[in-house]
């Protein structure tokens, strides 16, 4: 079953008296649980489809069906639904609240879910447990590495238990060791089930995936298959 | 979701975003603070002006006689000698003037006292007995002037309270006597106090004496008098009883046109009216400025809302990407703006209670809280704060999410 099928979607920015044309024509089916990645160099117009894909950010023309629904029928409360209970972030600037101690970063989707305060602190202890940071939990994200923060992000996105997890460079600004643990944790995700779409211009983290899709220009161009 | 979670994220954030909520909260506190007292000072000094001349009771006329003319020269109103004892003992008939009810006639001299070797200067009245009730004064100590005193033209006094401190000091008067140019006097009684806290009120300073007593030993007219107090029936007799002693004293005088008139009458009404219009003026001056005070206190709220607001439209965007409905976002700013208005409000009742409870002793103006001034400027310091918090913070929450997070 396809969860992701966009057809023919442009998206086109007005930037001053220039029209920017981020994508011309973008045709793409995802399958449940599988693990693409979208390559290409910056300014191809991959940053847009992954917004768009995570309904951050609407299309200019085409369709896009997300779990068999098109999203031009959904308002804007049906979107927040689908952002809080199908898909997890996870951000090339992490974008914690800094306020916030690691556990309160985690469980923000569950309160927006409305899951209860006991529920979600123990969800959120056990998600940073997942990615090895059950001693940090409250911890500030000023206290933590880059590589540890990251992985505050991912517990977040896991967390929910969405069917899907969207990563748009989420090593980009991590060492090397760091994007290790990173790209260990979405293969975990990815053998639990999950929907995995990353976004790179790193061909040694696009190698993780079953699917490479390049983009450029705007337009697909090319998909190479990895793995069967 | 429930308010309760959003209300809990909204305090969070208000106890996260530690300097905007306290610089919030000051400008609210002082705006509603300064306006609380200013205009809670304006009232205290109108309802003082009030008191003052609610002492001196308010339902009374004051009769003076017109101006004299000599040569050519005019002299000032009270200056004629033309209102009589005469004239007074008409209008204490009821015949004459029914709505009247207690007459005073008053003579009046500047006199040098003492009592052993302490002197003092002070107005001595020459009064008849009616006088205690018709400026409606009690005595500290002894007696009032009785008629008898009157006939007999006894030798007694009465002193007000600050001309007996001035002669006795401390200690009493009663049975004591006053030397007054050259002949002396029992003192048989003392005025407690007008109550009024006015530095130059001579209601506290003087001495009366039986007027046949003035007359025979001060020299005074027996048969002139320099003021004439009427007191109405009642309060709402007053306007009756102006008319009935215009109309009377005109007869006797054989006026017929009210500009040829050789007499006045004023009221302590027109006093109290004229006073409290001051007071008014100034309350609305006051008000004025506490309103300005406000407004730029309002507007600084605004800023710093503002700008707060902005500083988290990145914070917004992740909070929408996470799965906040735009109501969640609005409704959190909501509170966040409600609960730091309310806290800054409740602040500056609470320092506005503080001061009007402190500044009376400090300063020596009373100061009157009053609901509207607390309301108003509750409504206004927290509606700034609510529509300058709320509304960029809605217009975030409809941004497409990724402009909200890339928004710098």
């Amino acid at each position: 079953m396809n969860v992701l099928e966009l057809t023919d979607v442009t998206k086109t920015y007005a930037s001053g008296e220039l029209e920017v044309h981020a994508l011309q024509g973008v045709s793409l089916t995802v399958r449940r649980g599988e693990y693409i990645a979208i390559m290409g160099p910056s300014g191809s117009g991959k940053s847009t489809l992954m917004n768009i894909l995570g309904c951050l950010d609407v299309l200019t023309s085409g369709s896009y069906r997300l779990a068999g629904r098109d999203v031009a029928d959904l308002d804007e409360d049906d979107l927040a639904e689908i952002r809080n209970k199908e898909i997890g972030f996870v951000f090339q600037q992490f974008n914690l609240l800094p306020a916030l101690p690691a556990w309160r970063n985690v469980e923000l989707p569950l309160l927006y879910a409305g899951v209860p305060k006991a529920e979600r602190r123990a969800r959120a202890h056990e998600a940073l447990a997942r990615v090895g940071l059950e001693d940090r939990v409250d911890h500030r994200p000023s206290e933590l590495s880059g590589g540890q923060q990251q992985r505050v992000a991912v517990a977040r996105a896991l967390c929910g238990d969405p069917a899907m997890i969207l990563a748009d460079e989420p090593t980009g600004n991590l060492d090397s060791h760091s994007t290790e643990d990173v790209l260990n944790l979405l293969d975990e995700l990815h053998a639990g089930g999950r929907t995995i779409v990353l976004i790179t211009h790193e061909a040694e983290v696009a190698e993780r995936a079953e699917r490479v899709i390049h983009v450029r220009d705007g337009l697909i161009a090319e998909t190479d298959r990895v793995a069967a | 979701m429930r308010l309760g979670s959003i209300l809990l994220i909204a305090l969070e954030a208000v106890k996260l975003n530690r300097t905007r909520s306290i610089l919030t909260v000051l400008g609210i506190t002082i705006g509603i603070a300064s306006v609380v007292l200013t205009v809670g000072l304006g009232l205290g000094a109108q309802q003082q002006v009030k008191d003052q001349i609610g002492a001196l009771g308010s339902n009374f006329l004051i009769i003076s006689p017109g101006s004299s003319s000599s040569g050519g020269i005019r002299g000032g109103f009270g200056t004629a000698t033309t209102l009589t004892r005469a004239d007074a003992e008409a209008l204490a008939s009821a015949d004459v003037a029914p709505s009247i009810s207690g007459v005073a006639p008053v003579t009046s001299t500047t006199q040098s006292l003492a009592a052993g070797s302490t002197t003092w200067t002070s107005q001595v009245m020459a009064v008849t007995p009616s006088w205690q009730e018709v400026r409606s004064r009690t005595l500290s100590v002894g007696s009032f002037i009785t008629d008898d005193d009157v006939l007999n033209r006894a030798k007694v006094v009465v002193l007000g309270s600050s001309t007996a401190d001035e002669l006795f000091g401390g200690r009493g008067g009663i049975g004591q006597s006053v030397t007054i140019n050259g002949s002396s006097y029992t003192v048989v009684g003392i005025l407690a106090s007008s109550g009024s806290s006015s530095e130059t009120s001579s209601d506290d300073d003087m001495v009366l004496m039986p007027w046949t007593t003035a007359a025979t030993t001060l020299g005074t007219s027996a048969s002139t008098v320099s003021t004439v107090y009427v007191t109405a029936a009642s309060a709402d007799l007053l306007s009756a009883s102006y008319q009935e002693a215009t109309a009377a004293l005109n007869t006797r005088h054989g006026i017929v046109s009210g500009d040829d008139a050789d007499f006045s009458i004023s009221t302590q009404e027109s006093i109290v009216e004229a006073a409290t219009s001051t007071d008014r003026t100034m309350t609305i001056l006051l008000a004025g400025v506490a309103a300005i005070s406000l407004l730029v206190g309002g507007i600084g709220v605004m800023n710093i809302m503002l700008v707060s607001v902005t500083e988290r439209i990145r914070e917004i965007g992740l909070r929408k990407a996470l799965g906040a409905k735009p109501d969640t976002i609005r409704t959190q700013f909501l509170m966040e703006a409600a609960t730091l208005g309310l806290l800054g409000g409740f602040l500056g009742l609470g320092i506005a209670v503080i001061g009007a409870a402190v500044l009376p002793d400090l300063i020596d103006q009373p100061v009157q809280l009053v609901w509207w001034a607390v309301a108003g400027s509750l409504a206004v310091a927290v509606g700034v704060g609510l529509v300058a918090g709320v509304y960029p913070a809605g217009r975030a929450a409809k941004l497409a999410p990724i402009d909200a997070l890339r928004h710098e």
